[in-house]
Formats: structure tokens, sequence, C-alpha cells
């Protein structure tokens, strides 16, 4: 069976907000009753009809077709099973505060990717903006489960209060990643900007792919074969050859960070 | 007794008598097989019977480096006892002595089953608080600092209530030398045999036992029907061209298992042959009335 389809008429003149427009939450509509739904943002309203052609189909997995950085909202509160692909850009927020499903898109994404997800399986084929899995301003967790894999490249504070799950950014990485991660996975293949990294980080693992200098409260513990990187390699051999790669091998092991709790890491290739 | 003859060999159509029990596993990986085998043999140690064991454990089988969750070399260790918390109890204590012990092991469990036991949870503790929790693939591992490196152990193994324990064989031949030589190559066959172990010392045990006993307060004594040397004194099973008895006994994941491993070693004895090997081969059972899986040597050749 084809995906639920939805195609851009044109690029739309406000921000939208496509939260209702999840695979579950469309279960058992007719295409009228879809495209009468208000996805608007201001006091002009528009509804999905004026943005998007639909085409009815599987609701297990949704398709659009054509993107726009005013795409917000998307994929949030996704659920487990579901799938939506988007051909083209995405705005904020994609896949905020998901629980499972999986999500690809073609085309870059706004800041505060994967938001408070909690297990949604996140691809990014271009860039990423600022706080990829970060919690929104008043909220203490960020990311809590999940994988978000960005095959370009990302913002400042990507994975800013981090509490579960893995990133995986297979390009560069903007200032501070990591900071005050409470645990979980940051992979990155490409540079890490800033001086900054893992910045009161408590207990996440941020692994690097090149040799670099790291803060202050970082503390070298050596090169080490570690077991729970050959599970990592492994999980990710299909999904990021490069990021296995990275894990297969020996890391010299930075404990930190020492200003606050000290049991986190940086791992460099050794 | 009546019998089937099998290639010369006379298989009495009789039945094993088996039990339900709590079964679990773990997959114990090392840098080198000799470290990973190490550790299995360790925590599979005084494992023989539950009657004075803790539990009944043994090694399934060897895993190469593409089985294990890990790539390292590894070993599939399984472990029953008759109630979840004593598998548990057992489990957490030998995986605590001898596996976090063993130079460069790590653990992992074996498969999924209908629950599970806290194996890493309970062990992370040893961390002193330095331990480091990872999720991988919707499994949690804890990673455990200790002098060589990491432990590496899964947080909790799966535990199945499907298990059946008490699958047996009673290999009879003219001689020890004969005898060993069946049950050796029986022995062979049932570790060949997935998801079933022979848990008795090199998977034999030669002191089979009755229920009761002349002694006051001891539930189980020698098998005297089966004894050999007595076979003039007491009303003894045995023929006159029997002069030992050796017995496998078997613990499988599930009653397929143990039927899979019955089936393997009559197959084994049956191949070498009355002449090389044994002349008989029996099972033992106590009725009927006290187990309720039996396994009918008939329906086994």
């Amino acid at each position: 069976m084809k995906p639920l389809l939805f195609t851009l008429k044109a690029e739309p003149d406000q921000r939208l907000d496509l939260s209702p427009l999840t695979p579950d939450r469309l279960v058992g509509r007719s295409a009228k009753e879809i495209e009468s739904l208000s996805i608007g943002t201001t006091r002009e309203s528009v509804t999905v009809g004026d943005i998007f052609k639909v085409k009815l189909g599987d609701v297990t997995s949704v398709r659009f077709d054509g993107g726009s950085d005013r795409f917000d909202l998307l994929g949030a509160k996704l659920l487990p099973g579901f799938a939506i692909h988007v051909e083209g850009d995405v705005g904020a927020q994609l896949g905020r505060a998901a629980k499972g499903g999986t999500i690809t898109v073609a085309g870059d994404a706004g800041p505060y990717v994967a938001s408070q997800s909690a297990g949604a399986n996140i691809d990014i084929y271009g860039d990423a903006g600022d706080f990829l899995g970060a919690p929104l301003a008043g909220e203490i967790p960020g990311m809590s489960g999940g994988r978000v894999i960005v095959r370009g490249s990302v913002g400042a504070r990507c994975g800013d209060r981090l509490r579960r799950g893995i990133i995986i950014v297979e390009g560069d990485a903007g200032e501070d990643l990591g900071a005050r991660a409470i645990a979980g996975t940051i992979i990155v293949l490409g540079t890490a900007e800033g001086e900054r990294i893992g910045y009161l980080n408590k207990r996440a693992s941020i692994v690097l792919s090149e040799q670099r200098e790291l803060g202050p409260t970082y503390v070298d513990c050596g090169a080490h074969n570690l077991g729970f990187a050959k599970l990592f390699a492994k999980s990710l051999a299909g999904e990021s050859r490069g990021a296995s790669r990275l894990l297969s091998g020996r890391l010299q092991r930075f404990a930190g960070d020492t200003a606050v709790f000290g049991k986190g890491e940086v791992l460099l290739p050794a | 007794m009546p019998q089937l003859i099998r290639k010369g060999i006379r298989i009495d159509e009789s039945f094993a008598e088996a039990f339900p029990m709590t079964g679990s596993g773990v997959v114990v990986t090392a840098p080198t097989r000799k470290w990973a085998m190490q550790a299995a043999t360790t925590m599979t140690g005084y494992a023989t019977s539950v009657i004075g064991c803790d539990c009944e454990a043994g090694i399934d089988r060897e895993l190469s480096t593409r089985e294990t969750p890990d790539g390292r070399p590894g070993v599939r260790v399984l472990l029953f006892g008759f109630s979840p918390k004593s598998v548990e109890k057992a489990l957490v204590n030998r995986i605590g002595q001898c596996v976090l012990t063993c130079p460069g092991s790590a653990v992992f469990s074996a498969f999924d089953g209908e629950a599970k036991i806290k194996v890493g949870d309970s062990m992370r503790q040893f961390g002193d608080k330095w331990q480091i929790s990872k999720a991988i693939d919707g499994r949690r591992y804890w990673r455990v600092p200790v002098m060589d490196g990491e432990f590496l152990a899964e947080s909790s193994v799966g535990l199945t209530k499907k298990s059946v324990g008490g699958g047996n064989l009673l290999i009879m031949g003219e001689d020890w030398a004969s005898t060993m030589r069946a049950t050796e190559a029986a022995v062979e066959a049932v570790h060949a045999t997935p998801d079933a172990i022979a848990p008795f010392p090199g998977g034999v045990v030669r002191s089979g036992s009755k229920v009761g006993s002349k002694y006051k307060g001891m539930g189980a004594s020698t098998n005297d029907a089966y004894c050999p040397t007595l076979r003039g004194a007491t009303n003894s099973a045995l023929d006159a061209d029997i002069g030992c008895v050796l017995e496998i006994v078997i613990d499988g994941l599930t009653s397929e298992a143990v039927a899979a491993g019955m089936r393997a070693g009559l197959k084994a004895i049956i191949a070498l042959g009355p002449k090389q090997g044994a002349k008989r081969v029996g099972a033992g059972n106590y009725g009927g009335k006290l187990g309720p899986f039996h396994y009918h040597l008939k329906d086994l050749v």
C-alpha cells in the first residue's frame, strides 16, 4: 500500500504547526477531514487543504512531498510503529516529545530536533539547527531515548541536557557540544567547534573523531579497548559506518566534566 | 522388561521421568576462547544436582566471534533451578564470584524468556558509584570499572519457567571402558544439541540414586537395582552380561530440547554398536507419578 501523501502546493506564508499530522492521529480520517485540519500559527487561519494536496494511503507511513523551513513540530508525539518521510526541509522541533517511530528528512532541519524525544529514530540527510535534542526553555531534561543521525552538520548546543539515547553527527558540530548533558551518547565524525565540549556534562559519553584539546576539567584516563563501544559499533554498522569504525578502535578516555559529577567522558581515537 | 533391539543393542521399553524447572542462561565472552571458557567453567562448577547444589548448570556450547553480542569469543551457559528466586540467587552469586572476577569477561543474556533476572543491576554496585549505564538497541548494560578495564554486564537476563530437568539415559555395558566409550559418544551428542546441558561431571553420573534409604533422614540412596556388584544379592535390574552402568542426565530449556538431547544420545550409542560400546540402554523413572514429563525410549529411537 502506498503511503498517505501530502504534496506541497506552495511555500506557506506563515509558520505551520504540523503536530496534528502524525500518522497515529490520521487513522480513520477521510481526505476531506484531514484537509480541514487547522495548522496555522497566526490570526490568519490556514488549513491542511490550503497548503497540501492530500492523497489517502497507508496511515502507518506518511510522506510529505516538498518541505519548508516553516514546517514546525513535524512528528511531534509520534508513536512507535509509525513512520514519516519528508522529501524536503523541515522547521523547528522535528519529532518533539516523540515516543517512538521513524522520521526521515531528505533536506535540512531547524532548531530543537528531537527535543524531549523519548524513542524516535530520526534520520536527517541534510544539516540540523541549534539545540538538537535539547529541552525548551524551562524544561529540565532534553532528549530521553531513541536515536538521531544527522548526515550533515549541526548547530550549537547539540545534545544539551541529553538524558538518554544516541546522537550521531556525521558532519561538524557547533559550539558547546553536549553541554549540561545528563547521560546518553553523542558521536561527532567531523569537527566540534569551540572550547567548551561537554561543558558541565554529568554522565554522558561524547565520542569525537579527532585528537584535540579539551577543557581543563576533563582528565586523561588513558587509551582502552572498551567493550560497550564494540556493542555500539556492531549496532550502528548498518546505520553509520563512520561511527561504527570510530567505535571499534581504541579510545582515549577523558573523564569529566569534573566541574560537576565527573562521571561522564569524552572519548577520542587513540 | 520388554525390549527393542537396535543394531544388537537392547533398548528397554521404559521412560525417563522429568520435572518442570526454571531455566536461565547467559553468554559469557572474553578476549580469547581460553578465558571465555575459563569463566564459563568456573561459573558452572559445583552445579550438578539441585539435591545438594544451588542450581544445575552447564555449558550449552561455544560461540564464535560472529555469534556474540560484542564480537569476542563466547560461551553459552545454561542454569536451572526449582524456582525463579533460587535461579536468580544462584545466577547472581555465580556471576558475581566467577565471571566478574574472571579477566576480560563480559556477560549478556542468552535468551529473552518470559521474565527477567536482574544481573547487571545487582552487580553494578561493585562499581562504587563509578559504574556507567548504557542503553543500546533497547537493552541496558552496566560498565563496571575493574582492574583490567571494564566489566560489561547486561542489566537483566531472560528466565523461562518452561524448562525441564531430569531427562536421562542409563547406559549399560560389559565393563567400564566399553560403557564409557558409549557414554562419551552420547555426551558429545547431547552437547551438540542446542538448549540442552548434561550437568554432571563430564556429563556423566555413576551414582544413580533411588528414593529413600534404610537410614533415617536420608532422602536418597544408591540405586542398588543397577549396581553390578549387587547383581546376585539384590532385586537387580541387570542382566548377566552387564558389568557397568553409567547415566547421563539432561536438562533443557524446553521439553523438546530434552527429547532432542536424549534422541541424539541414543543415536550415538546405537551407532557405536554393542561390540565397542553399550549392550543395553534404559531410562530412570519413579513409576511415572512424580514427574509430568515422560520420555519413552521407544519413541526416541
